[in-house]
């Protein structure tokens, strides 16, 4: 391969073929073309910091460049055209499939698309709530804003990294802004313990997690996922036990690092310290954001460690073989040209292992063969993903929950109660590594029930912070003994937070429930396919029964919040303060408790979409 | 006038709707115009029922066995959730006593006077939640609706409730919600073991699989679907889990080359009965897990307590007889000596319990624990094994009892807890030492007490016995040891029923603090009470045509399909069957039985044994 070959190669990448739209413009299969939302948020951030520059930029309020940047991005990524339709025929460069972009560093699915959307979405709110509670001001604006949209990016690429330097990279990126963001009141003690707590953390999670990617990747001489699986289905068979040793050593490594993106038990310290120290601006955002897209960082760790990737396209190659088509074949014989596609596909396919050229249907069932062959070689490391997770969910959980009871503050409550969240998504995760080999549409509802679960989530939870912030500003107070008897001053406020308390707990007929119960569902979906396949794995049971018990654990501390804000009396000696429920924060509040409360009536839409999101990540 | 899809709905979501009026455009203040719409939605769904199952084309069919007025609206395709209710002979009575004791209840509530408005709606979400859980036919719905009453059971209690109400409350919320975390586990384990295409043609029509527009009609078609992907051969529907449940591959489970495991669909249904069992005989509920009713009772305002007594508990039976036996009977039938040993331990603790107790509601709490022990004896008996071949009268029997049991004790309860709560709100407390001699203050109030007291106690004549005799009667053909524990209860009730009445009501003079207020009961509390009594009396006398007619073809169909599935599945050596050598005492209940030549649907039930009947059809 001359350098020729190459650079246009790489420009084919990067934006797609040659052939169809102007030179300029990426076409829609190009790595530049599925990046446009990624993009729409950097330049929103250049935009916010280079307006500054001038004197009539300094009158501008960021607010509104996050609000049209976040806004368009979340146009540009388009969930209701990815996920809401499945008519696409697999050849137009418009469905969306398995791709990998930018030279496989980075993957674009339909997870992708849904991660990405969650994620700007929650952006956009978070940007009007955040202008609604008057933190950070116009004056902090553009730096705040600034890291919170550098963090979404970080995040973004979390949620499609399809190699492990990408991964490292990803969290780093989503991080780091986060500490500043945690210290984000200058000249608070509480702020700046916060930050450094968080920082120092967070380095130490990242030197173990670097330590555990480079293990791997010198073991197996590469740091491409789906490469690294196909590599690890061959060398397993053949492993001494002290190289298995040194795997899963770096497996605990890597473990390590997305355990503290997710606040998991035993890498969780962080946690309530930085959710007290930080204003529940920056909760929401670290405790929805963040967390949906270290879940989806596991599941794509888990599931390219895990599983042996099904086929995929590069960029570029169904533009061009689409136009080839159009041209050579007439329409009847469309059939045999989508063919065609994939077979030059696989030609192309430099990572595939097998190395079949993929001439004939027989070559093509025979490539298949060998990639069922290699994913059953793979069973063990699934089955050592699988466990542990399951192990680190039942740990998040019953902790988060356990340590919940004594806090008397809100916002260090809510920190437990988003770690023991964490231990929920985290479940699935266990029956996807079980199903993974056996039945990946089975194996695909897994991932489609935590996709299901970061939605309702999101509303719950930015609900939640956005409440306390607004009576923080009223009230000037976080404790829960100051709420006492609050429904007599706020009686809607209140009412509003006990649904989404309620809705935590995961009683139905609130949103909460639906995730709950979609988790739940896969876990016993797991289990009743293992067991039919011989191999019960009675750990996915042992999980739900956890996980039920803790849905009764943590009703006590839930409960105590909406009872001091119910049923106790006002405290005497509560300073007098002012809080319009007839607002736009109440409004704001209002918009979010809906969600939660009528996703009941109709979440199949939802649950459909969560479907499609989890399509193609093994099939 | 109605379709079956308008007419349950309103039913159902007419208390939530009238919830959204009052919380959005009536003032907080005009408590007066509160109740009044609150007692007018109640009212509403009591002549929604009654109209309702009584015209035309939704009139209820007593001499149908099958559901009626059902409808099926897909709701959640990806999991297969249907908008699925209907309505039988088990499920209407519980449903009409619901409807009845609301209206009773908030007919009671005007002595609430803190926070109306938030107490009405709150009322009427309990409402919905109630009525939901008796109408559903899909078990995602029915664990919606079963939860939905959480809710508002626990401000209810805890915002109105006397000194320990948050105590009471949340202890309240944790028992149920354990009893339904557990009943989560067991419906997911169901559902994902279901498979829909072991029915036959027949057995997916009768259980509405195959409703709605556009859907496969055939067992064949809904293979094909379930082949292409568009429908999940899991289901919810409760009655297609019943039809696998009986079925004779039910839940087992394939191996890899796709024949069924022996033995796993039945070790499947054991654990599912017995999460389920432990689940409802929480709500029941049933020793050792009653301990959250005492607490929830004695702490609720009166309105609450009826409501507690009346209808809330009865879904702890409801849910066994309609969920547990017809889709776990192989758990059932294992099981059968447990969960009658767990009524009669019930009835026995309860009725020693109350006894002792000092406080006048204590007491009546504890009665009820008493009291439902008869419904889950009754349910868990057994007993379809005859001399020599199956028979399924005397499980028949049971069933029967057990339900009416339900219903008088929700009548009963609901009146005594009633009673109470009127001379609570008199002297401000419940000492039964501090009471005595109110005959000569408030005679009406005495004379309807006690009547409603002896309901309870089981008179002959009232609404208690008849459940009581049934189901004692149906025992002995079962366990001949717990038959007599069981009759001997009765002694046991009469003593502190009518010791209660003689601390209470008789003696000279009143001893407790408040004398000065006590004051003859109102027109509104004795037309509360009135109405209690009468159908106390009603349902005494009259058994057969009020209550156990509309359910008697229901239940006799499902004991009967379980009897021929316990011939057909869990045959029994010949060896066991024939009993050689009958003792005395299952001689005595042939005699007693044949006496009385009890055969549902033929004659009236033997509460009524007086010979010349003019009641008799």
């Amino acid at each position: 391969m001359n350098l020729h070959e190459l650079v246009s190669e790489l420009i084919i990448d990067t934006k797609g073929a040659v052939t169809g739209g102007a030179f300029t413009w990426p076409s829609a299969d190009s790595s530049l073309g599925v990046f446009l939302p990624e993009i729409c948020l950097c330049v929103t951030i250049v935009l916010m910091l280079l307006v500054r520059v001038f004197a009539w930029g300094r009158k501008c309020d960021a607010f509104y460049f996050v609000l049209v940047g976040t806004g368009l991005a979340f146009f540009l990524s388009a969930p209701w055209v990815h996920l809401g339709s499945t008519g696409l025929p697999s050849s137009d460069p418009a469905s969306v499939e398995r791709m990998e972009i930018f030279t496989g560093m980075l993957v674009y699915d339909r997870f992708t698309v849904f991660i990405r959307s969650v994620l700007v979405g929650f952006a956009f709110l978070f940007a009007i709530f955040t202008k609604l509670s008057g933190i950070p001001d116009r004056e902090d604006g553009p730096d705040v804003y600034t890291l919170v949209l550098g963090a979404t990016l970080g995040m973004c690429l979390m949620a499609s990294a399809n190699h492990l330097l990408m991964v490292f990279l990803a969290v780093e990126m989503a991080s780091v802004p986060s500490y500043v963001l945690a210290g984000l009141l200058k000249g608070r003690r509480l702020g700046s313990e916060a930050a450094l707590k968080y920082s120092i953390y967070g380095a130490g999670a990242a030197g173990v997690m670097l330590y555990g990617i480079s293990l791997l990747a010198g073991m197996l001489n590469t740091a491409h996922l789906p490469t690294l699986s196909a590599r690890l289905a061959e060398a397993i068979p053949n492993m001494e036990s002290g190289e298995l040793t040194v795997l899963a050593l770096a497996g605990l490594m890597i473990m390590v690092g997305l355990a503290f993106k997710l606040s998991a038990v035993p890498f969780h310290f962080w946690c309530p310290d930085v959710f007290e120290g930080a204003t529940a601006e920056v909760n929401a955002f670290l405790s929805v954001a963040s967390k949906a897209a270290a879940i989806a960082l596991l599941v794509r760790v888990a599931i390219g460690i895990g599983a042996t990737p099904a086929e995929h396209f590069h960029p570029g190659v169904r533009s061009e073989k689409m136009s080839a088509v159009a041209r050579a074949v007439p329409d009847e014989l469309q059939g045999e040209g989508l063919f065609a596609v994939a077979l030059v596909h696989e030609e192309g396919n430099t990572q595939n292992p097998n190395g079949s050229t993929g001439d004939d249907p027989v070559a093509k069932d025979h490539a298949a063969a060998q990639r069922t062959a290699a994913d059953d070689r793979l069973d063990p490391a699934r089955e050592f993903i699988g466990k542990l997770v399951a192990f680190l969910a039942v740990l998040t959980c019953t902790f988060g929950n356990l340590a919940a009871y004594a806090q008397t503050n809100l916002k260090r409550l809510l920190a437990y109660s988003t770690i023991a969240h964490a231990g929920y998504m985290m479940m699935p995760v266990s029956a996807l590594m079980v199903m993974a080999g056996h039945d990946a549409p089975a194996a695909e509802r897994a991932v489609s029930a935590i996709a299901l679960y970061i939605v309702v989530y999101l509303f719950m939870n930015l609900g939640a912070f956005s409440i306390v912030a607004f009576l923080r500003n009223a009230m000037h107070s976080e404790e829960i003994a100051d709420y006492a008897g609050l429904i007599r001053r706020c009686p809607l406020t209140v009412i509003f937070f006990s649904l989404i308390l309620f809705s935590l707990i995961g009683l139905p007929p609130l949103s909460g429930f639906i995730g709950k119960f979609a988790i739940f569902a896969t876990l016993v979906d797991g289990f009743q396919r293992s067991a039919a396949n011989g191999a019960p794995q009675a750990y996915l049971l042992a999980l739900l029964v956890v996980g039920g018990l803790n849905t009764v654990l943590s009703l006590f501390y839930y409960l105590r919040v909406v009872k001091v804000m119910t049923i106790d009396p006002e405290p005497a000696h509560r300073t007098a303060f002012v809080y319009s429920e007839i607002s736009l924060q109440g409004a704001f509040v209002f918009l979010l408790t809906v969600p939660t409360a009528l996703f009941i009536l109709n979440w199949d839409v939802l649950n459909r979409w969560a479907i499609e999101a989890a399509r193609y990540l093994l099939t | 006038m109605f379709t079956p899809i308008s007419l349950l709905s309103l039913i159902v979501f007419l208390p939530a709707l009238s919830a959204l009026v009052l919380g959005l455009f009536v003032p907080g203040n005009r408590h007066d115009l509160l109740r009044w719409i609150t007692l007018g939605a109640t009212a509403g769904v009591l002549l929604l029922c009654l109209i309702g199952f009584g015209t035309h084309p939704t009139s209820f069919d007593v001499g149908a066995a099958s559901m009626q007025n059902v409808f099926n609206v897909s709701w959640i395709p990806s999991f297969d959730i249907h908008y699925f209710m209907g309505v039988d002979g088990i499920s209407l009575p519980l449903v009409v006593l619901t409807a009845l004791i609301s209206f009773l209840a908030m007919g009671a509530s005007w002595s609430i006077k803190k926070h109306v408005k938030a107490y009405c709606i709150l009322f009427l979400l309990l409402e919905t939640g109630m009525l939901g859980v008796f109408l559903s036919l899909d078990f995602f719905l029915f664990y919606v609706f079963w939860e939905v009453m959480l809710l508002p059971m626990y401000f209810l209690i805890g915002v109105w409730g006397g000194s320990r109400k948050e105590y009471a409350a949340i202890k309240f919320f944790l028992y149920t919600l354990v009893g339904s975390v557990l009943m989560l586990i067991a419906i997911l384990l169901l559902y994902f073991n279901s498979d829909v295409t072991i029915l036959s043609d027949q057995q997916l029509a009768e259980a509405h699989v195959l409703d709605g527009a556009g859907g496969p009609t055939t067992a064949e078609e809904l293979e094909d679907a379930i082949e292409a992907g568009t429908r999940s051969k899991h289901t919810f529907n409760l009655l297609a889990l019943a039809a696998i449940g009986q079925h004779e591959n039910g839940f087992d489970r394939k191996d890899e080359a796709g024949k069924y495991v022996e033995g796993s669909g039945a070790n499947l249904q054991w654990w599912a009965f017995l999460l389920l069992f432990i689940g409802f005989i929480i709500k029941v509920p049933s020793v050792p897990l009653h301990t959250w009713l005492p607490d929830a009772h004695v702490e609720a305002p009166t309105p609450i307590s009826m409501i507690l007594a009346g209808v809330l508990l009865k879904m702890g039976g409801y849910g066994i007889i309609r969920i547990c036996y017809p889709i776990c009977p192989h758990g059932g039938y294992d099981l059968a000596y447990f969960v009658c040993l767990v009524g009669v331990v019930s009835m026995v603790y309860g009725a020693f319990a109350a006894m002792a107790q000092k406080d006048f509601k204590r007491l009546v709490a504890y009665s009820s624990v008493s009291h439902m022990g008869y419904v889950v004896l009754g349910l868990g008996v057994w007993s379809a094994r005859g001399a020599t071949m199956y028979t399924s009268d005397y499980w028949n029997m049971g069933v029967q009892g057990a339900m009416f049991q339900m219903i008088a004790h929700g009548i009963s309860s609901a009146g005594m807890f009633f009673m109470v709560g009127v001379i609570y709100d008199r002297v401000h407390h419940r000492n039964l030492d501090q009471f005595g001699g109110l005959f000569g203050k408030m005679p009406v109030y005495t004379g309807l007490s006690i009547g409603i007291f002896f309901a309870g106690l089981g008179l002959p004549g009232l609404c208690g016995f008849v459940g009581e005799i049934l189901v004692v009667l149906s025992v002995f053909k079962y366990d001949v040891t717990l038959a007599v524990i069981a009759a001997s209860v009765v002694i046991l009730t009469a003593g502190y029923i009518l010791w209660a009445i003689q601390r209470v009501f008789l003696g000279a003079e009143y001893k407790g603090p408040h004398e000065e207020s006590i004051t003859p009961s109102t027109p509104r509390e004795n037309a509360i009470a009135g109405v209690l009594f009468a159908t106390a009396i009603l349902l005494g006398v009259l058994p057969y045509h009020t209550v156990l007619r509309v359910m008697d073809r229901t239940v006799e169909n499902q004991v009967d399909g379980l009897a021929k599935w316990t011939q057909d599945i869990k045959e029994v050596p010949d060896s066991e069957t024939t009993d050689p050598e009958p003792n005395a005492a299952s001689e005595l209940t042939q005699v007693v039985v044949q006496d009385l030549s009890w055969r549902i649907g033929a004659r009236p039930d033997p509460g009524l044994h007086e010979t010349d009947d003019p009641m008799q059809p």
